[in-house]
């Protein structure tokens, strides 16, 4: 018996040694946010083409970015990463790189030629004192109107130009009894909320202003303060049951007809896919009412440094993978976004992204969105004060103006 | 007989792991929070010493502040409602009715509940487009508004009212169990003074259940302190800044907001409070006693 046993274990360790690195090779945990529909349809273009290129693709995906990137920064701490960890474009991985629990990606870059195909502005923001740290994976903006066509004609809308325009043709929603805004609960919606109207009504150079110099004076101008007041008259257009909707609810509810207007981002658009709809068509959109500014967003993948050669060999191929033109070009049609590539053929993209590609293309026309230009802290205090300002009907402009002037003086 | 010094060693040696755990896991991290609450650490522990900074910082913010008051409203509300409700519970189920059982496991199911399965029930029948009001509106009382969730200045009682919904069965089993131990002697003899069921009750019953309500009253204190789920699931802190509380405001600066400095400051500041309340009642039990007993 006993004899059998280590004959058996012997068998075994043998067996494992062999089959170890064979069943470990090339196999990718990746953890990252994307849940909702259309975000899982586009998430599995990467797992599919991870898989066809001899990866193995394990999903670890956890609802909300905060919740998720709270559990990744957990575990590269307590020494478990994952293979791969996704980040907003941005500083949210800075300290990350500091502290050296980052892949150092130059080698991918170097083959993949990447500082021939990416965009100034996101080779800055992916990389820190000329090395690389990240994979972006997609351009995202934020600052989108999106409308129900068929509700809007059948009110006697013409598709607004101008922030003056919107509110004469909410007006008319509200008096015809359906929701003018679609809003959403969630803090972070409020803030895309301000910081479209900081853009559209205020213009590229007040918001970088603000965002990239933290110009107090530029806060406490008369220009702000418009934005500040635009901002509280949108506070008469939504609806009481805002609390605890989500950003998907809320596009539904444009998409559904229940609601004429909703701002978010063009990941919105893959609600529209997912509800068999065309964006452009059922469901209008309209990028940077006012000024025509793009707001450059995204996502960006980060490989936790590892000692393990075969996680490292996963890492390169799942790097590589992110970014050949066939995925880029699959993903971001899934996605709603647009491809980090400026050498792929976007003819395919439907005319949303068509819109926001030509806006993307003009000269000056677009900032980088505020997680490119500032820490989690500052930004944190300022969802707190724009939240309590979206919901506290009592509140003024000129309160809101004052703390948002104290949040950036006090980051100085 | 082994000599006395040998047994005072071998049990301080069996004693050891425990001495271990708590010298190293709690004492241990709790000063290691307190120095780098002095620190300007962001994601990472760092030890560029910044004196009271996050301290001061903490104070100036309104977030915190609120939290502080709104950990206020909802333990004051919150430990009073479950003690009378569940007082008042256990007293209906006393009365020998019929079917105790199965009402005793309905007003005791709520417990059994998450707060996370307790927060979204609240959400979703209380809000103004789903729930109760909209039902109202339905059936014709149209002018029907219960919208206090999405008011940043009620939402808080919203929570209380969800937080006693689930407490009080815990509340009601612990003084049912009371209850039972007051002698039946006592009630006849009170029968045949004439003294109003009332009276028995506030007089006689609620003083020898006075460590009942002690017990209870330690239970939902320390739900209290580290109440975080409920005001996630139901509330997420909104509308606004309105539901926040320090667990909730350490959880976010510690994770998603990058700032440990901050968020042990305000966790140190949590843990002196809970010290300072908790003072008194050591002194108590644990300095009174034996003169008393002498």
């Amino acid at each position: 018996m006993k004899h059998i046993s280590r004959k058996l274990l012997g068998a075994a360790a043998v067996l494992s040694l062999l089959a170890g690195p064979v069943a470990a090779a090339e196999k990718a945990e990746v953890l990252h946010w994307w849940t909702s529909g259309g975000e899982s349809a586009a998430v599995a273009v990467f797992a599919d083409q991870f898989n066809a290129a001899g990866g193995e693709w394990v999903d670890a995906a956890i609802a909300g970015g905060e919740a998720a990137r709270a559990a990744g920064i957990n575990r590269i701490v307590g020494g478990n990463p994952p293979t791969a960890m996704q980040f907003n474009t941005g500083k949210q991985f800075e300290d990350l790189v500091a502290q050296g629990l980052l892949s150092n990606l130059d080698t991918v870059a170097a083959a993949d030629g990447w500082d021939k195909f990416l965009s100034p502005v996101l080779i800055k923001a992916v990389s820190r004192d000329g090395h690389f740290y990240a994979v972006p994976v997609n351009i995202h903006s934020n600052n989108w109107l999106w409308y129900n066509t068929a509700l809007l004609e059948a009110n006697g809308i013409t598709p607004p130009t101008t922030w003056d325009e919107l509110f004469a043709a909410m007006d008319k929603l509200k008096a015809a009894g359906v929701i003018p805004m679609a809003q959403s609960g969630d803090a972070w919606t409020q803030v895309l909320l301000f910081n479209d109207v900081l853009l559209g009504v205020g213009g590229r150079d007040l918001f970088l202003k603000v965002f990239q110099d933290g110009d107090v004076d530029a806060i406490k101008s008369a220009d702000f303060l418009k934005v500040a007041q635009t901002f509280g008259k949108l506070r008469e257009y939504g609806d009481a049951g805002q609390q605890g909707r989500q950003w998907n609810q809320a596009t539904g509810l444009v998409v559904t007809g229940k609601a004429g207007f909703n701002f978010m981002g063009d990941w919105a658009k893959g609600e529209v896919l997912a509800a068999g709809l065309t964006p452009g068509k059922e469901v209008g959109c309209t990028p940077g009412l006012g000024h025509q500014v793009y707001w450059i967003g995204g996502d960006v993948f980060v490989f936790p440094k590892t000692d393990n050669a075969d996680a490292q060999k996963a890492q390169a191929l799942l790097a590589h993978t992110m970014l050949t033109p066939e995925t880029q070009v699959a993903f971001n049609a899934k996605k709603g976004s647009v491809p980090v590539r400026g050498d792929v053929d976007t003819s395919k993209l439907d005319a949303c992204a068509q819109a926001g590609l030509k806006l993307l293309a003009t000269p000056d026309a677009s900032v980088p969105g505020s997680d490119f230009l500032q820490t989690p802290d500052v930004l944190g205090s300022l969802q707190d004060v724009i939240g309590q300002f979206w919901t506290t009907p009592s509140q003024t402009p000129e309160e809101l103006q004052t703390k948002i002037a104290d949040i950036f003086a006090a980051a100085k | 007989m082994k000599p006395r010094f040998l047994r005072f060693w071998m049990a301080q040696l069996a004693l050891a792991p425990a001495w271990l755990i708590v010298i190293f896991a709690y004492i241990g991290t709790i000063i290691w929070t307190i120095q780098i609450s002095f620190t300007n650490s962001k994601v990472f522990p760092v030890s560029n010493y910044v004196g009271f900074t996050q301290y001061s910082r903490l104070f100036a913010s309104e977030r915190w502040i609120i939290s502080v008051q709104n950990l206020a409203i909802f333990g004051v509300l919150f430990i009073a409602g479950c003690l009378v409700l569940g007082f008042l519970l256990a007293v209906f189920l006393d009365q020998k009715i019929r079917a105790e059982s199965v009402f005793r496991t309905i007003f005791l199911y709520p417990y059994a509940l998450s707060f996370i399965v307790t927060g979204l029930v609240w959400q979703w029948t209380l809000n103004p487009t789903l729930g109760v009001q909209q039902t109202m509106r339905n059936w014709g009382w149209e002018s029907f508004t219960f919208d206090w969730l999405s008011r940043g200045d009620r939402a808080i009682y919203v929570i209380a009212l969800a937080g006693m919904w689930q407490a009080s069965g815990l509340v009601m089993a612990i003084l049912l169990a009371g209850l039972r131990g007051v002698d039946g002697e006592l009630w006849k003899a009170a029968k045949v003074d004439g003294i109003p069921t009332w009276r028995v009750y506030v007089h006689i019953v609620i003083p020898i259940l006075a460590p009942m309500f002690a017990t209870a009253t330690v239970l939902l204190a320390t739900a209290v302190v580290k109440v975080y789920d409920l005001v996630v699931a139901l509330t997420n802190g909104g509308p606004g800044i309105s539901t926040e509380v320090p667990a909730k405001f350490v959880i976010e600066y510690l994770f998603q907001r990058q700032n440990l400095g901050l968020a042990t400051a305000a966790s140190t500041v949590m843990l002196i409070t809970v010290l300072c309340v908790l003072a008194p009642w050591l002194y108590v039990q644990y300095f009174r006693t034996p003169r008393s007993a002498s």
